[in-house]
């Protein structure tokens, strides 16, 4: 049934329920019987003045006869069913099920789009309590602090002949184990009530601290302000190890900055196009800084990653719908590995990033090694990942995601644990 | 003669409750606050049971558990782990220890298993 028919076929189901004749109802709209015959079998498209007329005339809320409305009740029941457990059954089109239920079609709706909302806190939880190591001690101390409690106030309150020193002794280690108590769990509930940035709540660490820290300067800085020292960390970053970051980041961006200046940059930009390995040859530069410097291209809306050789993320600037694990691996189908693995070989390749609308990237990876060791010392090898939008097109795309644990592509063989979309979880 | 205890924990005030809770029944207890030195202190003064917090600094309590039933001299010894996390309960178990258990405990709880241990 075409959308535009929608309309008809429900004032036809609401005429019939109301017991009332074709022509005594076209005759209060002014419309001939016929006229309206055809509308009711979708034969002719009712707007405007007319269908206002045979609104009031039916007892109709105008608004809610609207094409658009019944579309994008039509679109939400169609997502229903593709996320729903009936995915492979083949449905019947919903057209019938907003023409003679609407409301219940709006509820289905609204249903599906609350578990959409229940699975991605889901999914955010159990990567904290997978993966998270701050949230672990945080348990771990909550519970040592209470076991201390617990067994320092039975002692005090089950001796009756408790001598007085081994009694001053305990009231101390109580207060002490109170006070304790008290911040980690103030700490625990900031942390698991985040609505807002981990920089506030004490426990985040380092690399998030830094990486909020740039969000929140839109993750750029002036040429001008890193070559000459302007851009310093805020004051109350954090911690002493995110303040070395943080501080390790700006050394390295004034570098960047000094070899690839953003003006020359950006005019190379427009005549290459964002491909970093045409603009390091253009440059005479290292792909690496070239990887890092288009990330801070406000116009690309690129995300950019690194990683070090033990596979782990060491640096995470998101792009939009390409969600990068908090804690833990990465997909090791990314082609940052392959680009760690095959050092010095420019990796470009299409992805299609797993979810409902499976948006499709442009990755280009690039591996460096390092001897900081010396010729004879081990080598340290690093990858940085550009990862740029890509319009939708029949490229082959290599299909990859976010993390295994949160990945709905159940028969992946590069799965190395269950995820907890899938009945193995 | 008092049964010997040897507990390894490295929360000072949880270690000082313990401790007077199995004095005070007669228990003669030496405290370590890590896992360093443990082998010796087994070797010079072999305790009857032994009660090993998982998470130390340094080894872990699983570290030392394996190391005391790789050696025949200390297989034997019976010894009860402390954790806050009780996930980690197969995992004690798997490496050899006969008693788990879960922080907050209470003090009639781990003093009734340190005498169901010694068969008290």
């Amino acid at each position: 049934m075409p959308l535009a028919s929608l309309t008809g076929s429900r004032l036809r189901e609401r005429r019939l329920t109301a017991g009332l004749r074709q022509s005594d109802v076209a005759a209060q709209a002014g419309i001939s019987a016929s006229y309206l015959n055809l509308i009711e079998h979708d034969r002719r498209r009712v707007r405007g003045e007319v269908l206002e007329r045979l609104a009031d005339v039916l007892g109709f809320d105008r608004a809610a006869l609207a094409d658009g409305q019944d579309a994008a009740l039509l679109d939400g029941l169609r997502n229903a069913a593709v996320r729903g457990v009936a995915a492979a059954v083949e449905l019947e089109p919903p057209t019938d099920l907003i023409n003679r239920f609407p409301a219940w079609a709006a509820h289905l709706v609204a249903l599906d789009r609350r578990a959409q909302s229940l699975e991605r806190a889901v999914e955010a939880l159990n990567d904290r309590m997978t993966h998270d190591p701050h949230l672990s001690q945080s348990l771990h101390e909550v519970l040592s602090s209470l076991s201390s409690v617990r067994a320092t106030a039975a002692i005090l309150a089950q001796t009756e002949d408790l001598a007085p020193e081994m009694s001053v002794r305990f009231h101390q280690n109580l207060h002490h184990d109170s006070e304790r108590l008290a911040a980690g769990a103030e700490a625990l509930v900031a942390y698991l009530d985040a609505g807002s940035g981990v920089e506030d709540q004490g426990i985040a660490a380092p690399q998030e601290e830094v990486e909020d820290w740039l969000s929140a300067k839109g993750w750029s800085f002036t040429d001008e302000e890193l070559t000459e020292g302007v851009a310093t960390y805020p004051a109350p970053l954090g911690s002493a190890a995110a303040r070395t970051l943080a501080q390790a980041y700006l050394a390295q961006a004034a570098d960047d900055a000094r070899a690839l200046p953003m003006a020359a940059l950006t005019q190379a930009v427009a005549k290459l196009g964002p491909d970093p390995f045409a603009l390091a040859e253009r440059f005479g530069s290292d792909p690496l800084p070239m990887l890092r410097r288009l990330a801070l291209l406000p116009e690309l809306a690129a995300g950019l990653v690194t990683c070090d050789a033990s596979g782990t993320l060491t640096f995470r600037k998101p792009a939009d719908g390409f969600p990068l694990p908090r804690f833990g691996a990465a997909c090791p189908l990314w082609p940052l590995y392959a680009a760690l693995g095959r050092p010095h070989q420019p990796v470009d390749t299409v992805v299609a990033m797993a979810g409902p609308d499976a948006r499709r990237f442009r990755v280009l990876a690039w591996g460096g090694l390092l001897r900081p060791f010396g010729l004879r010392g081990p080598e340290l090898h690093t990858a940085a990942m550009l990862i740029l939008p890509e319009a939708a097109g029949s490229t082959p795309a290599l299909p990859i995601g976010s993390s295994c644990r949160v990945c709905p592509r159940t028969t992946c063989p590069a799965r190395r644990e269950p995820s907890i979309l899938s009945d193995g979880s | 003669m008092s049964h010997h205890v040897l507990l390894i924990e490295d929360e000072q005030n949880i270690a000082e409750a313990i401790e007077f809770i199995l004095t005070r029944d007669g228990f003669r207890v030496t405290h370590l606050g890590a896992g360093h030195g443990v082998a010796r202190m087994v070797q010079d003064d072999r305790p009857d049971l032994i009660i090993l917090d998982h998470m130390l600094p340094g080894l872990s309590g699983l570290e030392i558990l394996a190391a005391l039933r790789g050696d025949p001299a200390t297989t034997s010894i019976p010894v009860m782990m402390l954790t806050a996390r009780g996930r980690d309960r197969d995992v004690a178990e798997r490496a050899g220890a006969d008693r788990f258990m879960s922080k907050p405990f209470s003090n009639s709880e781990i003093l009734a298993e340190v005498r169901a241990m010694l068969g008290l």
